[in-house]
């Protein structure tokens, strides 16, 4: 039953609409550091702060590191948190991204993906996001500012549900999305602040077999963040291990209540399938190429031709069944990969697909693409010869050349 | 500005210790003695964080616990900014309701190598934005918890595994950071100094630091047996001997105002009272290799430096 809440439409950019989301999520404390394309959501919610239109504590830190470590410290004493940062602060905030994760602090970041130097470069790729791929955080890619904001208000609701309590990454793409006007519907504030409610703490059972909220509560002493050795650190893995298996239900979950709400729907809240159907061949890809791409299908779909999308929405948690299940039809698949793994036999989401076909019945021809490194751009054009390469796959019936690299010079 | 809490050596004893026995600190660890006399300076609900380091690995080894308190441990280079989200927090749920405690404290403890070298920054960005917090150095002027490996805070001399002294290098070469005047520059309500052989100061400095509105800066002389190559039975009368010769001098800094503690005050105005610096030295095997005839000038060195830096207190303080 659909219960579309009347929105407003706002011309907002991607990094606006995720100001906006934070604002209207009644954050209590935001930890964060300007770094291109990052910065205008924290000029924005400086100038929420500075007009007395957040109840937040806004800690404008000296440093990335900083920025994790105060989120980390005030969702430990019970704060709802957010905050954001780009390539050269996510590298520098990488070893409190372990421990935002391994403390158990449902922190919400957004990263405007950026390319991490030498050389230096302000622009999209997603090797930032992707070197934090197993620091146990989930990871959401957005096509969109408006999925951008949808994801922040779901993103809180993730994380701090009880069962998880694990930190959050949206991630938008750096310029192409942080700095580009777009319509975005808005919801009034008051159906945001019902949404993501007040944050739950949930209670834990002490060796006295005494509940007590998991937080620092002057009431009931607790110790965060021990020294755990050989006898107890990798139960506490295991246990984070056991959080993330949790996650695909309730992100579901929390996507097709929002969507309820919103008319909005991204597939299932982690795959989003476009025109696969009948499809012979498809690209997967993350994040603002897929609007490229889905243009591209629209045309050749016109032209007869049997092609389709599969964007991955969650990439932490990898939806290992549905990309199996999304793909079971189709012959040839172009994975893209806007980062590279040096010496590791193509890129990380290439890695990862190919894994997951290792046991599926279905086996099609696996591509890789390396494209837009340093924010390069990806014409419609250069997909449109991906994916006439596959057909050149399926007529030859040989994969050809595994790795390949779109728009690079000679 | 502070309140008039009195104490005695009978209230001390009485008061439960938050950071409790069973730790498992070497014997005579004076950083150890330094936490459970701050800890007995608070005056109502506190949260305490600590960075990695000797004090944090002897006191949290899962599944066990030292902290009678709330605790958290995140990281080495970060007390500042540990302390600034929990501060932070308290802030913003007292204002919306969901925290009903009328005062709540916080402190951080760091060694100097989480504070002189690697954590600087993070104090630094903390004391700045003015966070309301009591930062307490704990220094045993190494990284003791690693191995005995220098840092900022070791001073001129020392052998240690990072500075050892050779043939050629009679141990570290720099001189120690001045971090409690660094942290004066910056404007901050109250910085002390204080020495566990002085308790009573000690706790009264702690818990200025706590009263304070805004960020107060605690340096803890901390004798480490193991690092300094003494007995264990020597670390209270080290960190006497540290402020008798003038080494580590008692002083607080109220609004950036200097003003000698008692024991250096006593110095101060009888000057005869001052105790050389071999004195010290000597107790201490980090500094064997200058009690020999090719390093002596090491020693002429240490004694010229520490005098100096007195008078230059003493001008502070107005009483040169």
């Amino acid at each position: 039953m659909e219960n579309v809440v009347k929105q407003k439409v706002v011309a907002l950019n991607g990094d606006e609409a995720v100001a906006f989301a934070a604002k209207q999520s009644d954050v209590d404390v935001v930890a964060a550091y300007p770094v291109t394309p990052q910065t205008i959501i924290v000029e924005r919610f400086s100038e929420y702060v500075a007009n007395g239109e957040v109840d937040t504590e806004f800690i404008c830190v000296e440093s990335e590191h900083s920025a994790m470590t105060s989120c980390i410290t005030a969702s430990a004493t019970g704060a709802r948190t957010f905050t954001a940062t780009a390539a050269p602060g996510l590298a520098l905030m990488h070893e409190m991204l372990y421990v935002a994760s391994g403390c158990r602090t449902p922190v919400v970041m957004v990263i405007a993906n950026r390319a991490l130097s030498a050389p230096l470069n302000i622009h999209c790729d997603h090797s930032d996001s992707m070197g934090e791929r197993d620091s146990g955080w989930i990871q959401m890619y957005a096509e969109n500012s408006q999925e951008a904001y949808d994801s922040v208000i779901q993103a809180f609701r993730i994380a701090e549900n009880p069962d998880i309590l694990l930190p959050v990454m949206v991630c938008l793409d750096g310029f192409t999305l942080s700095h580009t006007l777009e319509n975005v519907q808005v919801f009034p504030d008051d159906i945001v602040k019902k949404f993501v409610g007040v944050r739950p703490i949930p209670l834990v059972t002490t060796h006295e077999g005494k509940n007590v909220p998991f937080k620092l509560d002057t009431e009931n002493p607790m110790s965060m963040g021990p020294i755990a050795l050989q006898d107890y650190y990798f139960e506490f893995k295991r246990q984070q291990e056991e959080a993330m298996k949790n996650t695909p239900k309730i992100i579901q979950q929390v996507h097709e209540e929002y969507a309820r709400m919103s008319g909005r729907r991204y597939g299932d809240g982690m795959l989003e399938s476009y025109r696969l159907d009948d499809a012979e061949i498809s690209i997967i890809c993350l994040g603002s190429t897929a609007g490229t791409v889905k243009t591209v299908v629209d045309e050749l779909r016109a032209e007869g031709v049997r092609v389709g999308l599969l964007r991955i929405r969650t990439f932490r948690p990898l939806p290992v069944e549905g990309i199996v299940r999304a793909l079971k039809n189709v012959k040839a698949v172009a994975v893209m990969d806007r980062s590279m793994s040096f010496g590791g036999h193509g890129g990380p989401v290439f890695h990862e697909v190919r894994h997951v076909f290792y046991d599926a019945s279905t086996h099609p021809y696996l591509v890789n693409y390396i494209y837009g490194l340093g924010g390069r751009d990806t014409s419609p054009s250069q997909i449109r010869r991906i994916f006439e390469d596959l057909q050149r796959i399926l007529q030859t019936q040989e994969s050809g050349e595994l790795i390949r690299y779109v728009g690079l010079r000679g | 500005m502070f309140s008039e809490w009195k104490f005695t050596a009978k209230d001390i004893a009485q008061k439960p210790d938050l950071f409790m026995s069973g730790h498992r600190a070497c014997a005579g660890c004076a950083p150890a003695t330094v936490l459970r006399l701050v800890l007995k300076a608070v005056r109502g609900p506190t949260i305490v964080t600590s960075v990695t380091g000797c004090m944090e690995v002897v006191s949290s080894i899962y599944p066990y616990t030292s902290w009678a308190i709330p605790w958290i441990h995140t990281a080495f280079e970060n007390a500042g900014a540990n302390a600034s989200g929990i501060e932070a927090t308290i802030k913003i749920l007292k204002k919306k309701g969901r925290l009903k405690k009328e005062q709540i404290d916080v402190i951080a403890f760091a060694g100097d190598g989480g504070t002189f070298d690697i954590g600087i920054q993070s104090l630094s960005g903390a004391v700045e934005r003015g966070h309301d917090f009591l930062y307490v150095l704990y220094d045993n002027e190494a990284y003791m918890n690693t191995g005995i490996q220098r840092s900022g805070g070791t001073p001129h001399g020392a052998s240690t595994t990072t500075s050892p002294a050779g043939k050629v290098i009679p141990g570290k070469v720099q001189y120690k950071k001045p971090i409690a005047n660094i942290m004066v520059a910056h404007d901050m309500p109250y910085v002390a100094t204080a020495s566990p052989h002085y308790w009573k100061d000690l706790i009264t400095k702690a818990r200025r630091g706590i009263e304070v509105n805004g960020p107060a800066f605690l340096h803890a002389f901390a004798p480490c047996p193991r690092g300094w190559r003494y007995d264990t039975s020597k670390s209270i009368e080290i960190s006497r001997l540290a402020v008798e010769t003038c080494l580590f001098p008692l002083w607080e800094a109220i609004n950036g105002e200097y003003q000698l503690s008692a024991a250096s005050k006593v110095i101060a105005l009888k000057p005869e009272k001052k105790k050389p610096m071999r004195e010290y030295l000597k107790m201490q095997r980090r500094f064997r290799h200058l009690f020999t005839p090719q390093f002596e000038k090491v020693l002429e060195e240490i004694q010229r430096t520490t005098d100096e830096r007195w008078q230059r207190l003493l001008k502070k303080c107005g009483m040169a």
